[in-house]
């Protein structure tokens, strides 16, 4: 029994795939959970497993390429089983739907009658490497597009849905596509090689320019940050908190046992969190017609990775002790460096911090990731002239600047829920509290 | 070339075509001995005679009506009203006399007339003289409509619509008359139904006529300094409308603001969209925008009135956001 | 009926008709047969629905519009309302292209496109029917206007109802007319109803003919449903157009024996049928044919060929209109504007 192998939705948001390589090749074997493939998400490289058992028959995606969710990208199927009504019949565009994961009701060349072993639901199917996407309906979206950018992208051969929107709504415009340049010639692309992190840094010619196509991440960073400044009402709070107390503490429990090491963002974390429960009206979320408010705290911790940047979640924070978000927030972003994240991992969060200190920046405004409602953009921890009883003392300080959606968060609100955040870290003592 | 005022330029058009045309003559209030109440046809009694400078009692039913009359007899009037305001009195005779002769009598009687006089609004003269009707008169088979924006056009423009066979509604600027430009001399026509580029741009497409090319102009200038070029049509005749040079340039720009005067709903600005959308709708890179007057009567305050009209700052807001800028 | 007021003027007895003219007199006789049995016609087919929209009939009025024209020279210009067919009959233009214009033939007088109110001839300077009530006053002034600037002797006379002359445009137009002594005649056809409200019911004066001293100009209460009467009073008027430049409003009586149109009843409300029957005791074909006879102009033989020449005519008028082709769908897009205009484009 033949089965179409076509490219998951294999996180929220992913609206395409890379991909990176076959872990099959034709002919071979395969048994159900098997990973077939190598795919790069939006987000993370995640595994194409194999719903059915079978031999791969027919591999239709070279590694490299990129193809919608939905795509149809390989056959299972048995050893000599004819596959030309697969391959050529009305089903070989079949619509996402299709997808192993969706379930089997969408094999539509297949007579029901002709499969009776699939008349009930395979009863022990294995989960697949990511769970199943949360959002009801990955497949592709309705693009909003002005008329010019929908006939610009079909004289390049672009899909329209591959392209960062920077309009109103995110409507991609004439300056998005010949932004995006040409498309790839996707079907016919030549086997990549295997991804080589050299390849994802630009190298700049001598003269003129050097044009590298978008990764996967690198589009969605554009596209979701783009949705956000735009559509996004931002408004930009700025506070100097003196962090000598948060020193002298971080240095005092290092000093005792190296397990008790915790980073200033850590803190940061903590902090954050307990402020966002002292203040429900930031830890919040606007929803066009109404606003959210959680009950949980989730704090985004923003983690650069080699060509992006990813924000893993740690859940709870406010009710987690410091060493507990210390080492989450360490094994996060391990895991992110190394694209290992699971979308339960990067979604959901509440509200962000982003911290550029280590770059030794001062200070900066963050894009909030919506539907968050707030950011905090954390600068370097740095000794800094601070008058104290009108003399001029050196005091270890840092600035953060909190980025707020002003449709859910007003000045005064937001400032209030930074005041806690400065007396938590001026005085750590407070998170006791 | 000389440079006339518009109110000269029309004048000079006036005085050449009734010079050219023993059958042409102009009637209306105040148009011979008071010289014209804005003096557009200063010094034609004179040189013409009562016969063909007919000051009229204040009948605009009456005098429109006199004029497609002898119209219907072969002459070639030229109706002046002392502003569109007054016109409305005269709209049958406009609308169901003057528009549909030719039609309803299957081809029989031409209806070579031309109505004229100022229109929109001037300064502070409240809300019954300060209305823009081309609008009105686009809407109807049959007429032409004009809508001079410089002294050149003004004449080159009333000459043709002076020889041409179908009723025209001429509508001129109060505020154009003291307006200064090069006006050729003699045999200028410019052939109605032509627009002209009022200023060359590739960024967006602004579309205005009349008054508000001036204000179009103005409006570029500003965009100029911030590095966008705007190109600004003035179709100079509203029906019939060039809708292939409003296309071309729209083509080339896939932005258009539409500037008029008039109120916003079933304006000019909404016929000229309509074209745009049908037949240029894969060059679109963003929604046609419309600058219009506000849509209320006009207050006589100074301040009310300023926010009731379109001004650059508008324009130039309209324009940034079909760039998708500021 | 009200009866007219004591003071209301009565009008002029028509000169005894000259001998010589007797094949005059007869064609006169015969064009308002012509209109009655073409109106008769018109309404028969309006009732079998081949004539369409609002249908105006000329019954009872007939003596005003073949009187006037039989005072009026070829080159003459004349405009009229919407209840035109007389006229237009009167005027020469043939039963054939009116009754297709009636049926919105491409063969009628306005290529099908104007019908039963918007009926035109220019090579007969038949200048129209002109369909809003007053509207076509100042367009006769025009045209009076553009006699006088041409320095031509022509008149220019319209046909207007009583109930027009309440509305500014009567009174804008007679208003230049007498200013600049224009060379028209207004023609008021006062046959005492408009639609169904009474002459007096809607003027402050009973007669018309007053109406003319606001502007200084001559006027005169013609009888209506003498022929004669009409003529003479029409050459009166013309004369005094063509020789003195000036123009004149004449108050023509008469009645209108059916309703204000098709669709309209004959007596109801407005007025009784007693009335209606008074009226019709007067009928003005009636009438001038007994004069005829009584000065040996008529006899039954020439009455009786009269009537079956009449019929016939009109009987072909009907079949023509019903024969002849609609008009092209592509005139629909024609005549909208004349083009190419001289000079421009």
């Amino acid at each position: 029994m033949a089965t179409k192998i076509v490219m998951e939705a294999l996180s929220p948001t992913m609206e395409e795939g890379r991909l990176v390589s076959w872990k099959k090749h034709e002919g071979d074997a395969v048994k159900t959970g098997e990973t077939l493939a190598e795919v790069e998400t939006d987000k993370a490289v995640m595994e194409l497993v194999a719903r059915e058992d079978g031999v791969l028959r027919k591999v239709l995606l070279a590694e490299g390429a990129t193809v919608p969710v939905g795509a149809l990208v390989a056959i299972v199927g048995g050893a000599d089983e004819d596959l030309a009504g697969l391959l050529g019949g009305p089903a070989a565009t079949a619509p996402p739907q299709g997808s192993g994961v969706r379930g089997q009701g969408a094999r539509p060349a297949i007579p029901a009658a002709a499969r009776p072993a699939e008349a009930a639901p395979a009863p022990a199917r294995p989960e697949s490497a990511t769970p199943q996407p949360l959002t009801p309906d990955p497949q592709p979206l309705r693009v909003r597009s002005s008329p010019l950018a929908r006939r610009l992208a079909a004289e390049r051969g672009l899909d329209l849905r591959l392209v960062p929107g920077t309009g109103p709504a995110g409507r991609v415009i004439k300056r998005d596509v010949e932004a995006a340049g040409t498309a790839p010639a996707r079907a016919a692309a030549p086997a990549l090689p295997t991804r080589a992190p050299t390849a994802l840094v630009p190298q700049a010619p001598a003269g003129g320019f050097r044009d590298v196509p978008l990764t996967t991440m690198r589009k969605t960073i554009a596209r979701r940050l783009g949705e956000s400044l735009g559509p996004v009402p931002h408004f930009f709070l700025t506070s100097e908190i003196e962090m000598e107390r948060a020193w002298e503490a971080r240095a005092h429990l290092a000093g005792r046992d190296e397990a008790y090491r915790v980073s200033f963002n850590d803190l940061i974390v903590k902090a954050v969190a307990l402020a966002l429960r002292q203040h429900p009206a930031v830890n919040a979320s606007f929803l066009e017609d109404r606003i959210r408010y959680y009950g949980d705290v989730h704090v985004g911790v923003a983690v650069a990775v080699e060509d992006g940047l990813i924000t893993p979640v740690i859940r709870h924070a406010d009710r987690k002790g410091l060493l507990e978000i210390a080492a989450e927030a360490k094994g996060l972003a391990e895991r992110a460096r190394a694209r290992k994240l699971v979308p339960d991992e990067y979604t959901g969060a509440t509200f962000s911090v982003s911290n550029l200190g280590m770059y030794d920046i001062d200070d900066f405004t963050a894009v909030i990731n919506p539907p968050e409602a707030g950011i905090l953009a954390v600068g370097r921890i740095a000794q800094r002239p601070v008058i104290v009883d009108g003399a001029v003392v050196p005091r270890r300080t840092m600035r953060v600047t909190m980025s707020c959606d002003h449709r859910v968060v007003d000045g005064a609100t937001g400032a209030k829920f930074l005041q806690t955040v400065k007396l938590m870290l001026e005085n750590p003592l407070a998170m006791l509290l | 070339m000389a440079v006339l005022t518009y109110r000269d330029a029309l004048n000079q058009a006036l005085r050449e075509e009734m010079a050219r045309d023993r059958n042409v003559f102009l009637m209306g209030e105040e148009v011979g001995v008071y010289q014209g109440a804005y003096k557009v046809s200063r010094g034609l009694l004179e040189e013409f005679g009562p016969m063909r400078v007919v000051d009229t009692p204040i009948t605009e039913l009456g005098f429109a009506g006199v004029g497609v009359g002898a119209a219907m007899a072969g002459l070639r009037p030229v109706i002046e009203f002392m502003t569109w305001n007054f016109a409305l009195l005269a709209l049958d005779q406009i609308v169901n006399s003057a528009a549909k002769m030719l039609y309803m009598s299957g081809g029989q009687v031409p209806m070579p007339i031309v109505f004229r006089g100022p229109g929109g609004a001037a300064l502070m003269l409240a809300a019954q003289h300060s209305q823009s009707f081309e609008a009105w008169y686009a809407h109807v088979p049959g007429l032409k409509v004009v809508t001079p924006a410089t002294p050149a056009d003004a004449k080159g423009l009333l000459k043709s619509a002076i020889r041409d066979d179908n009723p025209v509604v001429f509508i001129e600027g109060e505020m154009l008359y003291n307006t200064k430009g090069e006006v050729p001399e003699g045999e200028h026509l410019i052939p109605l139904g032509v627009a002209d580029i009022k200023r060359p741009g590739r960024d967006v497409t602004i579309v205005a006529h009349a008054k508000m090319v001036a204000v179009a102009l103005k409006a570029a200038e500003e965009l100029a300094a911030d590095g966008i070029e705007a190109e600004v049509v003035d179709p100079r005749t509203i029906r019939p409308l060039d809708l292939p040079a409003i296309l071309a340039s729209v083509r080339k720009t896939n932005r258009c603001v539409i500037v008029e005067e008039g109120w916003p709903f079933a304006g000019i600005g909404a016929a000229v969209v309509d074209g745009i959308q049908r037949e240029a709708f894969d060059d679109l890179d963003a929604p046609v925008l419309r600058v219009t007057g506000a849509d209320v009567p006009m207050p006589y305050n100074r301040q009310l009135e300023k926010l009731a009209k379109p001004d650059p700052a508008k324009v130039v807001a309209a324009v940034k956001r079909v760039l998708y800028v500021g | 009926m009200t009866p007219p007021p004591e003071t209301a003027t009565q009008p002029a007895k028509a000169a005894p008709p000259a001998h010589g003219e007797a094949d005059a007199l007869r064609r006169m006789l015969r064009d308002m047969l012509l209109i009655r049995r073409f109106e008769e016609k018109a309404g028969e087919a309006y009732a079998l629905g081949k004539i369409g929209g609002f249908c105006h009939l000329y019954i009872g009025q007939e003596a005003v519009a073949v009187g006037t024209m039989a005072a009026l020279r070829p080159d003459d210009y004349i405009l009229t309302s919407y209840r035109e067919h007389g006229q237009a009959l009167a005027r020469g233009i043939s039963a054939r292209a009116v009754m297709a214009e009636l049926f919105g033939k491409a063969t009628g007088s306005s290529a099908g496109k104007g019908g039963s109110m918007h009926i035109f001839d220019t090579s007969l300077n038949f200048l129209g029917g002109h369909a809003i009530v007053g509207g076509h006053i100042p367009l006769v002034t025009g045209v009076a206007f553009a006699i006088k600037y041409r320095e031509g002797d022509q008149v220019a006379v319209g046909f207007f109802g009583e109930a027009a002359v309440n509305n500014g445009a009567f009174h804008e137009a007679l208003n230049m007319a007498a200013l600049w002594r224009l060379p028209a005649v207004y023609v008021c056809e006062n046959n005492r109803y408009g639609m169904g409200t009474a002459l007096e019911r809607a003027s402050a004066i009973y007669d018309v003919a007053q109406r003319a001293c606001s502007y200084d100009m001559p006027a005169e209460v013609v009888d209506g449903m003498d022929v004669l009467a009409v003529r003479d009073a029409v050459a009166r008027a013309a004369e005094r157009g063509r020789l003195r430049s000036t123009p004149t409003l004449l108050e023509v009586r008469t009645y209108r024996f059916m309703g204000h149109s098709m669709s309209d009843p004959i007596h109801g409300h407005y007025r009784t049928k007693e009335e209606v029957e008074d009226a019709k005791a007067k009928d003005p074909i009636h009438a001038f044919a007994a004069r005829l006879r009584a000065d040996g102009l008529l006899d039954d033989d020439r009455w009786q060929t009269m009537e079956a020449e009449v019929a016939d005519e009109v009987d072909d008028a009907v079949r023509f209109a019903d024969e002849s082709p609609e008009p092209a769908p592509e005139t629909l897009l024609a005549d909208v504007y004349r083009e190419p205009a001289e000079g421009a484009r």
